[in-house]
């Protein structure tokens, strides 16, 4: 089977605060640490396990800059056969619609029996997947975890709904799916992995090798970022200040007022 | 302006909470007129939604088709274009058939798509300035959205109060032949129960939660120890059951288990709204967090900013003290 996993770098959240920088009017970018978007580092992961039972290959492609490669060897270092940067100035300020029309351009120029995204960055919306199913008119399904290969071009599917339910489906292929996390346990990547894959050629893509001049970017896009603000308080916590031992005073007695501690 | 349609989530014939809060969001996108509600399904549960929903919308498109019984996100998608007029603005909750149907459905519209959008701060012409958030709620943006041909916009449950309003006596409308015949690729099942864990956090009074701060599985006792000292469970969010350090029985979340306890202590939780749509009961809440800034700060009623690896143990000796 062959398979393309959509992934993108992000700022990794769990190794950085997110915070709003001096002027407001976008987040602190200096000395932000970046990685691959989790949910599609379990895609990849997913796809590895997949080739392995039914056999074929794994590609990850990313609609980004020259700094986003790095996710890419990091996935090709996991196991992926191909990496493909897709790069272009003509890109900038593109909406979900508009990276799903340049994913479809790709996918149109190759052959894929899968495809797989993450369900969600943290910086976007839970969108491409679907959209680019629909502009392919492949079926989709969202929140995927557990995939199983069936005969007949198909497979049986698992859902997250609500309550740890989970919704049973079966879906044609090609199809597009989007990954939920823990789905799998992602194998480790090390640095001499990395260092392994770090010859092999990344082919890049331009607006002009996809055919997609003038339908992408920012004039194209009809949903734009204006800004980022601070969230609102809300009624906000009381902080308990003063030394360790002090708050944990306090809120023993809180706990004991609360109903928390007899 | 053009009209905007609220569609309706429903089991078991009772419409989901959001189908009282968009309506909120539609006022504030056009104040002028009312949501047309558009309703899907089939046999006695549809017919029982849509009487209920009559009460609190003006007109309420009905959808029956046998292959609707279950919310099969392509289908629906399917009928709701031959349904709905071109260049309509759509709402629906951000929840997982939202997730699902909405990017698709923008796409076989021509419309703009905005997920999980948390506030309207109104429409110039046919623009609409949307608040969303971002990185798990650390920070908010806004978006502008072009509705010119229309919009799919998921707007997160709970962030829209209910409209008060006298009963609108609506109008029911049988859209089902228009939705015609309809086939899909994706074919439903079954739906599993969730399994049942050795532990039934819902059935306790003091949870101590642990989130990514919890850093390793090996660090879960010192929250059990806590727990134990306390007389409550353990309970997490999501990202420790990704990494496989607790059970999925033990995930609070619009995803996991559904808790009311008297006291919620969520601990390394930075605050995400799927953790806080399993909170209900509205328990004092304490949040201990190494960020500051954590968004858990801005619903908790009493915040710590400690590293709870460090805190636990001295809380926990603490109270075995008293």
């Amino acid at each position: 089977m062959e398979i393309l996993v959509c992934a993108r770098r992000v700022p990794d959240t769990s190794e950085n605060e997110i915070e709003l920088n001096a002027a407001g009017n976008d987040i602190e970018r200096d000395d932000l640490v970046y990685s691959i978007n989790e949910p599609d580092n379990y895609a990849v992961e997913e796809a590895l396990q997949i080739v392995e039972r039914a056999g074929g290959n794994v590609t990850v492609a990313t609609v980004g800059g020259e700094d986003d490669e790095e996710i890419l060897r990091r996935e090709m270092a996991m196991g992926a056969k191909n990496g493909v940067l897709i790069s272009d100035d003509a890109f900038s300020g593109s909406d979900g619609k508009g990276i799903a029309t340049i994913l479809k351009a790709f996918v149109e120029k190759n052959h894929f029996d899968l495809i797989l995204t993450g369900v969600q960055a943290e910086d976007a919306g839970a969108q491409v997947g679907g959209m680019l199913a629909a502009m392919l008119d492949y079926p989709f399904a969202s929140l995927v975890n557990a995939i199983e290969v069936l005969d007949g071009g198909k497979l049986k599917i698992s859902r997250e709904i609500e309550g740890g339910n989970k919704e049973m489906n079966e879906i044609d292929l090609p199809c597009v799916l989007s990954i939920q996390t823990g789905i799998n346990e992602p194998r480790y990547v090390g640095m001499r992995g990395i260092r392994q894959v770090a010859s092999v050629p990344i082919p890049t893509l331009g607006a002009a090798d996809l055919g997609v001049e003038g339908a992408v970017g920012g004039a194209a896009a009809k949903v734009k970022r204006v800004d980022y603000f601070a969230p609102p308080l809300g009624k906000g916590a009381e902080m308990l200040g003063g030394s360790r031992e002090e708050i944990i005073d306090k809120l023993i007695e809180m706990l004991k007022a609360k109903g928390g501690l007899k | 302006m053009p009209r905007i349609f609220a569609y309706i989530v429903h089991k078991g014939g009772v419409p989901d909470d959001s189908a009282a809060e968009l309506p909120a969001a539609a006022k504030k996108i056009d104040a002028a007129q009312s949501p047309t509600a558009v309703v899907t399904g089939w046999g006695a549960d549809l017919d029982a939604a849509c009487e209920t929903l009559r009460a609190s919308y003006g007109e309420v498109w009905k959808i029956a088709n046998e292959g609707l019984a279950y919310p099969n996100a392509e289908l629906v998608r399917k009928a709701l274009v031959k349904v709905l007029p071109q260049g309509s603005v759509l709402l629906l909750p951000h929840a997982h058939f939202g997730v699902d149907l909405s990017p698709g459905l923008s796409i076989k519209m021509n419309a703009a798509f905005v997920s999980d959008v948390l506030d309207i701060e109104g429409a110039e012409g046919m623009s609409l300035k949307l608040v969303r958030q971002e990185f798990g709620g650390q920070v908010s943006t806004h978006v502008r959205c072009d509705i010119s041909s229309g919009a799919v916009i998921n707007i997160r449950p709970g962030a829209f109060k209910p409209l008060e309003g006298a009963p609108a006596g609506g109008v029911l409308v049988d859209k089902s032949s228009a939705a015609g015949e309809l086939t899909a690729r994706r074919r439903y099942l079954e739906t599993v129960a969730a399994e049942a864990g050795a532990v039934d956090i819902t059935k306790y009074k003091v949870l101590v939660s642990v989130g990514r701060g919890i850093e390793e599985a090996d660090n879960v006792p010192l929250a059990q120890d806590l727990a134990d000292a306390l007389g409550g469970a353990v309970s997490c969010s999501r990202p420790v059951v990704d990494a496989k350090w607790m059970e999925k029985s033990r995930q609070v979340g619009s995803s996991g288990q559904t808790v009311k306890p008297k006291v919620y202590m969520a601990c390394g939780i930075s605050g995400s709204f799927q953790h806080l749509a399993g909170i209900k009961g509205n328990p004092f809440m304490v949040a201990i967090n190494k960020n500051p800034k954590a968004p858990i700060f801005r619903v908790a009623d009493v915040g710590i900013v400690d590293d709870i690896l460090e805190f636990f143990p001295e809380l926990t000796s603490k109270i075995r003290e008293n």
